[in-house]
């Protein structure tokens, strides 16, 4: 960023962590996770809001993190890839992404999670119409995208298969 | 089957570091002190540099500024000819050309200096398409602007019209494609005298890297060292094009002394690097009244960029592609790449084929209309079967029945009811429903003999814990090398499929297994791991140290005994082409692949007469490829490739101005998502092929071919109009379905 701005102190929670950082206030919330945090696993795919690899949950809204000026991560929650899986207990679209081969290079993968988490906190129990249409912020070019309805429906199975409490 | 692991769709190998967000890829990598490369380019197609002015207002003095006479070795990107230069020195071939490097250490700062680099060029007149290219309108490479031509002659085909009761002809054209990975392309580069040159990046083939590299610098081969990165996605746009990218990081990295780091943005990777070859191809065929093929005239023409790079390869691939899997006793294939002032074209996914292949499939529909038989009934009369000949004269030794492919996918697809219910219904809708399909087979490996001048190596190395390595530069992007060649190790030696460790590609530490192209790694790559791992086995077996059953702790404790007796355990193999293979390049005859891959695609599409905008509403993809190793990645394979034909069909199209890429953005240049992208319905046959690894051959590329073709032929069944051309946008549709008064017709 040029001289014309100064950086400002950006205080925000990330993946459930306190974090401050100076920032320029208009410099892309990707490169602040990326080159700031070191929280690599946001990808840009474009840079311009179009493939959803740079999607992150914001204050529990999915956003293009290379859309959103740094200034309105101050005082934001910030889930990242990073904190889906609980230590090495992954969520279950992650288990699912494994188990259907929903990831196949990878690189949209994170966004691609970000996306079906956020829809599923949305609709537990999604329709393929919602499934579709959740999933058309984020592009893939390795699946064509049926491995990764299918993984989505399997997290669906295992969230329920959670829920049923153990007799 | 007693196997454990074939057939098996075991967790993806890297899968855990995907779905987590740990996987590391060239723009996740830092390095202290590094610098951010970036690469000036012309604006103008073909022309003579006058000079390079450095504007004002930069502090030129804290960058690194590279040009060609910079270049310690020769100013070239040794690839298969060496006329593609690093840097363009004097003369620009393209608008997209590379002129002038420059290094900093603040990307936002470096990217106004970018624009301060004026280039002052005089320019000459340029050529854009395959029809001035061929006219030679100028003349802008050798004394005819070709490339490379072929000709396949199988039969007498000028003598054969006379047998012919019906003659039909076509011309077809199919547009260029971007790969649209989505991990763009990257690199960083450490160099100096001293150590040489190390890479690391986003990438297909190690080795080509490392060629161009060697060439570049003068350098002794084991001074440089090529490292992939994880790869996000190549099909083929990360063949060639990633030594570019390497040769400009490793000239900033060599004149500063420290680490840079080259990563395009979205831009730069769609204008700057290589795309799918536009192509034009004119038929002439001759048939019966029986609807029996008696001549086919084919020629197929690919318009190459303005350098040779790979094209020569691709050419060639179209052109054995280009008759198909029918039997003709007379043809002829004439192709020709040409020269254009456009970046050079370069690998994607299916080589060419998809492009020649798509103008056959479109063609035999129309062929099958002149003699009153249907596009099905018409193909089963000239479907190819084993012991007959291919154009190249190659005898098909496999048990091929595209017959009952053919019927299989009829059924799941339900075509035939669909294909009466459409025709009642579609008069009286706004909304016309169609249903199409294509035939076709892909050849794996490298073409003729290829193969055996790759040579290609792998190494099998066993730890003393009784984990073992596989050494191979095949590359893992997406696609599951990692995981197939862990199955079959793991298979082969009896172990688990977690004691198999697959060592990144790095020239410094694994053979050359040749490029991760050609629907090879499976295939050709994938034997090599399995003989490897059976000769270690086979080591250890005769060392007596093991026994022939073993459990996997007698196995762990077998290789340590023979490690701390004997030395190191290794096992190598290398390629050893099927008995009986023969190809003469000099005739292009002879056998052009040692297998193939056979199909039969089928789309239904769904046409607005008010928007003229083509969907595709359900696919049925039914194929024979040996044996599947892994379902799910193999059905990925497939699924994906479909919907990057559905693309190529409909969706993606590059609008060129003078050369250059116009929508170079995700915004304009639309691929598939998941609201456009049908049910893709996948079916295997499987029949053991017997040099592949437990009988599988390659299928990378296949889904590729078939798609286009059977929309289109579906759009042809909804509306009763011939589109010849791809892709068919909304505008090119209304085109061809309204009058000049704009109304239907």
């Amino acid at each position: 960023m040029s001289d014309a701005a100064e950086r400002v102190d950006i205080t925000c929670t990330v993946n459930g962590e306190q974090r401050r950082v100076a920032a320029y206030p208009m410099a892309r919330l990707l490169d602040v996770l990326r080159e700031e945090m070191r929280l690599t696993g946001t990808k840009e795919g474009c840079g311009e809001g179009e493939c959803g690899a740079c999607a992150i949950l914001l204050n529990g809204a999915i956003v293009n993190s290379c859309l959103v000026p740094a200034i309105e991560a101050d005082g934001a929650d910030i889930r990242t890839i990073e904190g889906i899986a609980k230590g090495e207990d992954l969520h279950a679209v992650q288990s699912a992404f494994l188990e259907c081969g929903g990831a196949q290079c990878g690189i949209c993968t994170p966004g691609m999670i970000i996306a079906a988490v956020s829809l599923l906190e949305r609709h537990p129990h999604p329709t393929e119409e919602e499934v579709r249409e959740g999933l058309s912020g984020n592009l893939c070019r390795c699946t064509g995208y049926q491995r990764i309805f299918a993984a989505v429906v399997r997290a669906c199975e295992l969230t329920s298969a959670k829920r049923v409490p153990a007799r | 089957m007693d196997e454990k692991y074939f057939g098996h769709s075991v967790p993806r190998k890297e899968g855990r570091d995907k779905v987590t967000g740990r996987a590391q890829y060239v723009d996740d990598l830092t390095f202290p002190d590094m610098l951010h490369g970036v690469t000036v380019r012309s604006s103008i197609a073909r022309g003579r540099i006058r000079g390079i002015h450095f504007g004002e207002g930069i502090p030129w003095s804290d960058f690194t500024i590279v040009t060609a006479a910079d270049i310690p070795g020769k100013n070239e990107i040794a690839l298969i000819e060496h006329d593609q230069p690093c840097l363009a020195a004097e003369l620009i071939h393209h608008p997209e050309e590379p002129i002038v490097l420059l290094a900093h250490p603040d990307r936002y700062l470096l990217e106004e200096a970018r624009r301060a680099v004026q280039i002052d060029v005089e320019p000459l007149p340029a050529v854009f398409s395959i029809e001035d290219s061929l006219a030679k309108r100028p003349v802008i490479f050798g004394d005819d602007n070709i490339f490379k031509s072929y000709r396949v002659e199988k039969g007498d085909v000028d003598s054969a019209w006379a047998q012919a009761d019906v003659i039909v002809e076509g011309e077809y054209r199919t547009g260029a494609q971007e790969q649209l990975y989505i991990e763009n392309q990257g690199m960083i580069a450490k160099a100096s005298p001293e150590d040489g040159v190390t890479v690391w990046g986003s990438l297909q083939c190690p080795y080509y890297v490392h060629k161009a590299l060697v060439v570049l610098f003068g350098l002794s081969s084991e001074k440089i060292r090529v490292i992939q990165a994880e790869t996000g996605g190549g099909f083929g746009g990360k063949e060639e094009y990633p030594s570019m990218i390497a040769a400009h990081a490793a000239l900033l990295a060599w004149k500063s002394g420290k680490p840079v780091k080259i990563v395009y943005d979205r831009a730069e990777d769609m204008v700057a690097t290589t795309k799918r070859h536009p192509s034009r191809t004119r038929h002439r065929t001759g048939v019966t009244r029986e609807g029996k093929l008696v001549a086919m005239d084919i020629d197929f023409v690919i318009d190459g960029g303005a350098y040779a790079t790979l094209s020569a390869v691709v050419l060639s691939r179209g052109t054995i592609h280009a008759a198909g899997p029918y039997v003709c006793p007379n043809v002829r294939i004439r192709s020709q790449a040409v020269a254009t002032n456009a970046p050079p074209h370069g690998a994607f996914r299916g080589f060419g084929a998809p492009q020649s292949i798509f103008a056959l499939e479109r063609h035999l529909d129309q062929v099958a209309r002149a003699v009153n038989l249907t596009p099905e009934e018409f193909r089963r009369r000239n479907f190819i079967r084993k012991r007959q000949t291919t154009a190249t004269g190659q005898i098909v030794g496999e048990d091929v029945n595209l017959g009952a492919l053919l019927d299989r996918a009829f059924r799941e697809s339900d075509y035939d009811a669909k294909r009466e219910r459409f025709a009642r219904e579609n008069p009286s809708a706004t909304v016309k429903r169609g249903i199409g399909f294509s035939s076709f087979m892909h050849g794996a490996g490298f073409t003729g003999s290829g193969e055996v001048y790759l040579a290609s190596v792998v190494e099998i190395e066993a730890t003393k814990e009784g984990t073992v390595r596989v050494l191979a530069a095949s590359t893992e992007i997406g696609q599951g090398t990692n995981t197939i060649f862990s199955q079959i190790a793991a298979e082969a030696l009896g172990i688990g499929y977690d004691r198999i460790e697959i060592v990144r590609p790095d020239t410094g530490a694994v053979p050359n297994s040749g490029p991760t192209v050609a629907s090879r790694t499976s295939m050709v790559v994938g034997k090599l791991v399995e003989e490897a791992a059976l000769e270690l086995k086979r080591k250890l077996l005769e060392s007596g140290l093991l026994c022939d059953a073993c459990t996997e702790d007698e196995f762990a404790r077998a290789c340590r005994r023979y490690i701390e007796t004997r030395g190191p355990l290794r096992a190598r193999s290398q390629y050893e082409p099927p008995p009986g293979l023969r190809w003469d390049d000099a005739t292009y005859s002879g056998d052009a692949y040692g297998a193939y891959a056979w199909a039969v695609y089928v789309a239904e599409v769904a046409v607005d007469t008010v928007t003229f905008e083509a969907r595709v509403t359900d696919f049925v993809a039914v194929q024979e490829v040996g044996k599947v190793i892994h379902p799910v990645l193999a059905a990925g394979q497939i699924e994906g490739g479909v919907a990057q034909a559905i693309g190529l069909a409909l969706y993606e199209n590059v609008a060129w101005r003078e050369g250059r890429m116009a929508n170079g953005q995700m915004t304009n240049y639309i691929m598939p998502t998941a609201m456009d992208v049908p049910p893709i319905r996948v079916f295997f046959e499987e029949q053991p092929y017997p040099f592949g690894p437990h009988g599988a051959k390659g299928i990378g590329e296949l889904p590729m071919d078939g798609p286009a073709p059977a929309i289109l032929n579906a759009i042809e069944n909804a509306t009763g109009v011939s589109v010849n051309e791809i892709p068919a946008t909304p505008e090119v549709l209304m085109e061809a379905m309204t009058s000049k008064a704009g109304v239907l017709v």
